[in-house]
């Protein structure tokens, strides 16, 4: 047992604003007893960003519940701003903010509906509303939107309602879980700011949780947690500090980044090989043979030139610590030499002219016209409700086009979708997968649906276990799977027929950065192969991955053409090498606010 | 370290305060959503007008207009009156027929429901100390119809042979007479029997689906997590779910008993008051199983199914609705006991028809009561601030 007060001596009584004392929790999922905390022990400080990152099922969420009084410890002990979770919770949601990963707004009721609403809970007095509310619905944006029904506004929007909620009563602790994932840059920039004006005027204290590595690095205390342990605790430097010297850029000309990356993978002593733009980050184990110049001589005019360490670069050496078998080590195609698609020249799969798709009065789509070429990844970016899940839906067949020309495989969509349907392969945001079926029913269900029977079935189907290591779990509920097996389940359903083109949509939304390397990692090697990629997403980290895309707002392209193009496009004199987030800012915020 | 701010339930009068507007917030939420969302109006207020109609205009219980095939093989005045019998009651549409075989082939296709057939000897037999025979052939498939067209039948030949008695200036004689009397819904029909009951299944289905349903709504659309971490208290939660469908309900039920009193002219022979009082308590029942089952799915769809099975179902066929309880086997009846709509369904149509009879009120009321208690007291128990 842990002695009472303070683990860490130097933490005075005060500055400990949530406290977690030895504490366990299991959950018994489908006859599995699942450990989602672990004897973890935790101070979040006064007046401080606190960020809680780590992989899926790390126990993140479990541990805001605990702090919140809305799950009990089995064992332990949790004070929140001096109050047990077990004897006072009422008195501690009385006192917290806690902003659950679904907003937690009425969609039926408006946004000043729902303030009210929040208001009238959480005790705010009449008199003290008017003032309240100005000033929230300043620090958001949604002044102009009092009226309108939460359901009907934007991603972004929505996450920014619901944490003007979450503070109608100005909250000492705002705990929020997950606030960002499947929002846009734009808006995850917006609530950065609004959090760190929360904590700097009203010493707010604050703890979110966070897929994006990004964001943990502006926090000033990091938390990474895995499989219900804390791994690490302090501010984002102690995570990147000790891969110092072992970051590096590499560049050469003339070499397919794809290639370059799969054989840079491939060595000993790399632990992380990540393609931005052109180029492709190194992290190298402290073990790596010196002379950087000499480590792939058959690589031809390698430049290999040292840059700083990211907190993502740490996330990783520590995650790869703890799972060493697969990841982006094994640089081996896992999809070789079954796809038979072969490798054409620059000739497009995909010509979309002059399309626009129209919704009643409303233009979601207007007017955009690009190619892909085959084997090309095609990224698709913007703001929530720019038009890339219609011009996606449209690609697919899904949607008629309102006007213009749309040819996918060589076949125009208007006359004969289903005919281009066959030779496509689509991965819905939301997996679309049987929740009640196993692995092996949902491949079959799936293959079966486009056409396959007999003895290739047969095949597809030990081909898609074998190749998504999906064989152990065969025989598993797709329900009960972890997240990260869900979107490989859902990526082999899109491939079971062989598609020549294959569609993503926001395929790696709140998958965390390991699983989402590994998904890569078979997107780059059937690009290789030969397919056609088209992606939409929110991490900007990703947009850098496709060979070209397109930056769309407000049912137009504003951009479009390789990342460094894009990026080169905003080289300001501020600003001389920005990131694609910038970029993107950069063109959205040129753009102006769509006029919603 | 001590709170800064006391947000503490016991500060007393500022904590009834914060606690009420607390509880007007959610109930103003839930009306709003209730004024937003289509189907749960046309649940409280189409439904009742749409099933009142159907059960109303369309489904009777009472045999008249029957097509009858009368088969007269040799018509004479004696068969002349006794047809003229048939023409003249309400409850036949006579198709008169030569031969035998064509009115079977009308009873096969179902053109009529029942073959009277005279013979050719009829008018010499009747004159006969033993009598004529007439046949009377009845579709039995429905055996309720078939018993009452067969009773009716025998009526209209009874008042054939009465007035024969009266034309030859002798009395009908009979061993013994029967004085009819029929208490309550004297004019039997159906329709004053139907329409009480059928307020019971319109309450059951407003209270149980209605509150089945929103509960589970606020766990699948993640608010129920958002609104557990307020001072709000799930006592509070349960009220201002309760409260809103209370008020709906008795809304669906005004109306109801509105459409049946003036449009189907059902007599309201008890106190208005007593039936306000009934309703209510069997609302509280209803809606405290919609809120027991929403509570324990967490899932709307399946507590839509859940409360269709176990309360609409069951209030629709055992309720005594339709169906007479007594002439149940004792295992069935013994289940209709569970049922909070067969109580009401019973105080229904005795204020209704009969009018406040204490000794079948009290009881009934009673047992909606405890009905209420129990439900309400378990999704109370059953609705805790954890997210398990």
């Amino acid at each position: 047992m842990v002695p009472p007060g303070n683990l860490d001596p130097s933490v005075s009584e005060a500055e400990a604003v949530l406290e977690f004392r030895a504490v366990s929790r299991r959950f018994i999922a489908g006859g599995r007893t699942v450990q989602a905390l672990d004897n973890v022990s935790l101070l979040v400080r006064r007046g401080r960003v606190t960020g809680l990152i780590g992989p899926d099922g790390a126990g993140k969420t479990t541990l805001m519940r605990l702090a919140v009084g809305l799950l009990l410890p089995d064992q332990g002990r949790v004070t929140t701003l001096g109050f047990d979770t077990v004897r006072d919770s009422l008195a501690v949601q009385a006192t917290v903010g806690y902003m659950p990963q679904r907003f937690g707004l009425y969609e039926d009721l408006s946004v000043q509906e729902n303030l009210d609403l929040y208001a009238d809970l959480q005790g705010v007095p009449p008199e003290a509303r008017a003032g309240r509310y100005a000033e929230l619905m300043r620090m958001t944006g949604l002044a102009r939107f009092t009226g309108r029904l939460a359901g009907r506004l934007s991603g972004g929007m929505k996450q920014k309602l619901g944490l003007a909620c979450t503070l109608v009563r100005p909250p000492r602790l705002l705990l929020l879980d997950e606030p960002t994932v499947g929002v846009d840059p734009v808006s995850r920039r917006e609530l950065w700011q609004i959090v760190y004006r929360l904590v700097q005027q009203e010493g707010m204290t604050v703890l979110l949780s966070t897929a994006y590595l990004d964001e943990a690095e502006r926090c000033d205390e990091v938390i990474l947690m895995h499989e219900g342990e804390v791994l690490g605790h302090g501010p984002p430097q102690i995570f990147r500090e000790p891969l110092r010297g072992r970051t590096y850029m590499v560049n050469a000309p003339g070499t397919s980044k794809r290639a370059m990356q799969a054989r840079l993978a491939a060595a000993s002593f790399v632990i992380d090989a990540l393609i931005q733009g052109d180029r492709v980050r190194l992290v190298v184990e402290a073990e790596a043979p010196p002379e950087p110049a000499r480590w792939f001589p058959e690589i031809e005019g390698l430049e290999v030139q040292p840059v700083p360490p990211r907190l993502e670069d740490g996330f990783v050496a520590a995650l790869r610590e703890k799972r060493p078998q697969g990841g982006a080590r094994s640089g081996t195609s896992p999809t070789s030499a079954i796809m038979r698609t072969g490798r054409g020249t620059a000739e497009f799969v995909i010509e979309v002219k002059g399309v626009k798709r129209r919704f009643g009065n409303f233009f979601a789509v207007k007017g955009v016209t690009f190619q892909v070429a085959r084997g090309e990844v095609f990224g698709l970016l913007g703001a929530n409700g720019a038009g890339k899940s219609t011009t996606f839906r449209m690609l697919c067949g899904l949607l008629p086009a309102s006007e213009g020309n749309l040819r996918v495989a060589g076949i125009d969509l208007r006359h004969a979708a289903s005919a281009a349907r066959r030779r496509i392969g689509y991965m819905s945001q939301r997996f679309s997968l049987y929740g009640h079926l196993s692995v092996r029913e949902n491949l079959h269900f799936f293959s079966r649906a486009y056409g396959l029977s007999g003895k290739q079935q047969r095949e597809r189907l030990d081909w898609a276990l074998g190749q998504f290591e999906l064989d152990q779990m065969a025989d598993a509920p797709s329900m009960d799977l972890p997240l990260g097996h869900k979107q490989r389940l859902a990526m082999a359903c899109a491939l079971m027929h062989e598609p020549e083109i294959l569609f993503l949509d926001e395929p790696t939304s709140g998958v965390d950065p390991l699983a989402r390397r590994e998904f890569w990692r078979r997107i780059n090697s059937l690009a290789e192969q030969g397919v056609t990629i088209m992606v939409t997403t929110h991490f900007m980290e990703e947009a850098e991955y496709c060979d070209r895309l397109a930056i769309m707002a407000d049912g137009e392209i504003l951009a479009i053409g390789s990342p460094e193009e894009i990026k080169r496009l905003q080289r300001t004199t501020q600003c001389p090498d920005p990131t694609m987030e910038d970029a993107f800012i950069a063109l959205i915020e040129g753009k102006g606010q769509p006029p919603n | 370290m001590p709170p800064e701010e006391s947000t503490n339930v016991s500060s007393a009068p500022s904590a009834a305060h914060a606690r009420r507007r607390r509880l007007s917030g959610l109930i103003r939420k839930e009306f709003i959503q209730i004024l937003r969302d289509p189907s749960s109006i046309a649940i409280a207020f189409l439904l009742p007008v749409v099933l009142l109609l159907i059960f109303g205009y369309g489904v009777s219980l009472d045999a008249e207009h029957v097509p009858v095939a009368v088969v007269v093989e040799e018509p004479s005045a004696d068969t002349a009156s006794l047809v003229s019998g048939f023409q003249g009651s309400r409850y036949f549409e006579p198709m008169m027929l030569r031969d035998v075989e064509s009115a079977e082939k009308a009873l096969m296709s179902r053109q009529v429901l029942a073959i009277i057939h005279l013979r050719a000897n009829f008018s010499r037999q009747f004159r006969q100390p033993n009598g004529a025979p007439v046949q009377v052939i009845v579709n039995g498939t429905d055996s309720n119809t078939g018993r009452l067209v067969l009773g009716y039948v025998q009526g209209v030949w009874r008042n054939w042979l009465e007035r024969q008695a009266i034309a030859r200036g002798q009395a009908l004689v009979m061993p013994l007479e029967v004085q009819q009397r029929v208490w309550f819904n004297s004019r039997l029909s159906s329709r004053d029997f139907l329409v009480p009951g059928l307020i019971a299944i319109i309450m059951t289905l407003i209270g149980a689906l209605l509150t089945a349903l929103v509960m589970a709504r606020e766990w699948e659309r993640g608010t129920m997590e958002a609104l557990m971490v307020t001072p709000v208290t799930m006592s509070e939660v349960l009220v201002g779910k309760l409260v809103p469908y209370f008020i709906l309900g008795l809304g669906g039920m005004a109306l109801s008993v509105v459409m049946g009193i003036w449009l189907f002219g059902v007599p309201l022979r008890g106190s208005v008051w007593l039936l306000l009082i009934g309703a209510s308590l069997f609302l509280l029942a209803a809606l405290g199983m919609g809120l027991l089952i929403s509570t324990i799915t967490k899932n709307q769809f399946v507590a839509g199914q859940v409360a269709i099975i176990t309360t609409f179902l069951p209030a629709f066929i055992l309720s005594g609705f339709i169906f007479d309880i007594a002439s149940m086997p004792p295992i069935v009846q013994g289940i209709t006991h569970l049922l909070p709509a067969r109580y009401f369904v019973a105080l229904l149509q005795t204020l209704f028809l009969a009018g406040n009879v204490w000794s079948v009120i009290l009881p009934n009321a009673l047992a909606l009561a405890a009905f209420a208690a129990f439900f309400l007291g378990a999704s109370r128990r059953k609705l805790r601030k954890r997210l398990e």
